[in-house]
């Protein structure tokens, strides 16, 4: 189950601002995603090998090569603040 | 160390990253350059923005090959990537794609031992996993600034993460252990292998074992931007480990940042949580398969490693193990005293030089042999001027300063200076002559017998001539005109 403090706690850390009735709207979706997940922990599947890729494929690799990198200019357009060249983000006090 | 009885046992495990020397980043393009403006190198895959997809730089993976061969890993045939969870402002995905290891999932490699040389003795440590991954970007916490700055050019750089086994046992250890992977880093053309500069890093866990042989709770050292700081870092977390032993204190399992300038470790002042990663393998990377060809060509590939560098060395010139140790000590080091012996045969005199003042200088200004402006060609010159007779050993240790100080020739500094040396037998003889006159009691005495009068007359004409004169002609100068 989810509860509401684990929204808000999920969304604090993705720096999202929800309402109350988003908390509450989402608290109840999330809990309907991780109850069907809670369906196929059930089934018995001890002896199914971990699908981690859909395609039988392997070693997909490129040369090291330089390639052009994006105008910063266009690229910190995309951001809601910046200064001298950097992204701006809330400020980080110390590292965790 | 011999432990005293009763004294705790320290155990250290360190887990190092590596920036592996690629000209363009894991999963894209863009270039890998130290100090470009801020977020001038970067793209939709290192930006993380939606529907970017990466691919896999070959040189990096040729890369962590070369490192596991040349530490004796077992490369594991198949190995895939994983996404590490976590939010923070340098990672633009909220993960990052790095190697995690778990039943069924190998990284690149494992298992694997590098030899260190301890109190004497030649000891292994075990390496327990070399993997790939990609480093996040760089935060600037400006002064006064409301918010902090984020530059994306180190996002999706290139690292290899390399973790030992808990085998140290003294910041001391730690400090030859990584000595020696630096070493193997660089001739092995991996990394530039610079802590300073960040291409080179190591985290340290440290605990206490009791004679009971209770391990303690371990700590976990970090931000040591150099081999020395690593050092000193370990030895005062044990010490403050012992310490709080002794008191009956628990020690705290915690992360604690090393302060440089203060000399401790202190712990951070967020609250410790158990951190989940919720690593999934990384759907848009496919498998990585490496074959004996692959390898086959790796190995190929492999430079020259240290020890069979210095063995070379030892068996080409005839040097011995502590001169071959020290001119091995970085392949520019090799390099260099390959290169003038290529100009200058004598390799004896050579390896003296370079072990000698060339690395007393290097010692005395912390610096490195490529850093300066010293050539192989510049003190093969220097050497030369000597075995003519231009210069006597100490001027040239004078000149050798200056060379490199000035950025000149020996034959310019010796030019500028006034510095050839007098071997001109008339001046000498003039000089000489000057210097038996003002001396007649010392004269007298080596008319008596007395050799020691004989070295204070040479001094006096090696003050006179400003150390210019050379040694042997003024001894022998000497003896025929006082006639003993």
């Amino acid at each position: 189950m989810i509860d509401r403090d684990t929204v808000e706690h999920v969304a604090r850390l993705a720096r999202l601002a929800l309402t109350e009735e988003e908390r509450e709207r989402f608290a109840e979706q999330l809990g309907r995603i991780l109850e069907y997940a809670d369906r196929l922990s059930a089934l018995p599947l001890d002896d199914v090998p971990p699908t981690s890729h859909a395609l039988p494929m392997t070693n997909v690799l490129r040369d090291d090569a330089v390639a052009p990198s994006l105008p910063r200019d266009e690229v910190l357009a995309q951001a809601p603040a910046r200064r001298d060249g950097f992204f701006v983000v809330p400020r980080v006090f110390d590292e965790g | 160390m011999a432990t005293p009885a009763g004294a705790p046992r320290t155990v250290v495990g360190l887990e190092i990253h590596v920036q592996l020397l690629t000209a363009s980043k894991m999963f894209c393009g863009c270039a890998v350059s130290f100090g470009a403006p801020p977020n001038t190198l970067v793209c939709p895959v290192c930006l993380g923005l939606p529907g970017a997809l990466p691919v896999l730089n070959r040189r990096a993976v040729d890369l962590g090959l070369r490192t596991a061969l040349a530490l004796g890993c077992r490369i594991h045939p198949r190995s895939q990537f994983h996404r590490k969870n976590y939010f923070y402002p340098d990672l633009p995905k909220n993960y990052q794609i790095s190697q995690y290891e778990y039943a069924g999932h190998p990284p690149l490699a494992t298992g694997g031992a590098l030899e260190i040389v301890t109190e004497g003795a030649r000891r292994l440590v075990r390496i327990r996993r070399v993997h790939l991954e990609e480093d996040t970007g760089r935060l600037v916490h400006a002064e006064g600034a409301s918010g902090s700055l984020v530059d994306f050019n180190r996002s999706g750089v290139p690292l290899m993460e390399i973790v030992t086994e808990p085998d140290l046992r003294s910041p001391a250890e730690a400090r030859e252990f990584l000595t020696a992977l630096r070493r193997l880093l660089q001739f092995a053309e991996v990394s530039s292998g610079r802590m300073e500069e960040g291409t080179l890093r190591c985290d340290a866990n440290v605990s206490l074992v009791g004679d009971d042989g209770v391990p303690g709770i371990r700590t976990e050292v970090k931000n040591m931007n150099s081999i020395r700081a690593v050092e000193r870092a370990l030895a005062y977390e044990v010490a403050r480990q012992a310490e709080a032993r002794r008191r009956g204190e628990a020690v705290v399992q915690e992360t604690r940042h090393w302060d440089e300038r203060r000399g401790v470790t202190f712990g951070s002042r967020s609250k410790e949580e158990a951190q989940d990663y919720r690593y999934f393998p990384e759907p848009d990377l496919v498998p990585l398969e490496v074959d004996e060809a692959w390898l086959e060509r790796v190995r190929a590939s492999l430079p020259e490693l240290p020890a069979a560098r210095r063995d070379r060395l030892m068996a080409a010139f005839g040097l011995g193990g502590a001169d071959a140790d020290r001119l091995t000590a970085s392949p520019a080091m090799a390099r260099f005293f390959e290169e003038t012996v290529a100009a200058f045969p004598d390799a004896r005199v050579v390896a003296n030089w370079l072990v000698g003042e060339v690395a007393a200088y290097l010692n005395e200004h912390g610096t490195e042999i490529d850093a300066i402006t010293l050539t192989p060609r510049r003190l093969a010159d220097l050497l030369r001027l000597i075995e003519d007779g231009t210069l006597s050993g100490r001027l040239a240790k004078e000149i050798l300063v200056a060379m490199i100080k000035d950025d000149l020739d020996a034959v310019a500094v010796v030019e500028a200076r006034g510095l050839r040396q007098i071997s001109d037998e008339a001046a000498l003889g003039r000089i000489v002559e000057e210097v038996l006159a003002a001396h007649p009691g010392p004269v007298a005495d080596v008319r008596a017998g007395k050799d020691r009068a004989l070295g204070f007359l040479v001094g006096q004409v090696m003050k006179a001539t400003g150390g210019r004169a050379n040694p042997e002609a003024v001894n022998r100068l000497l003896r025929e005109r006082v006639g003993s």
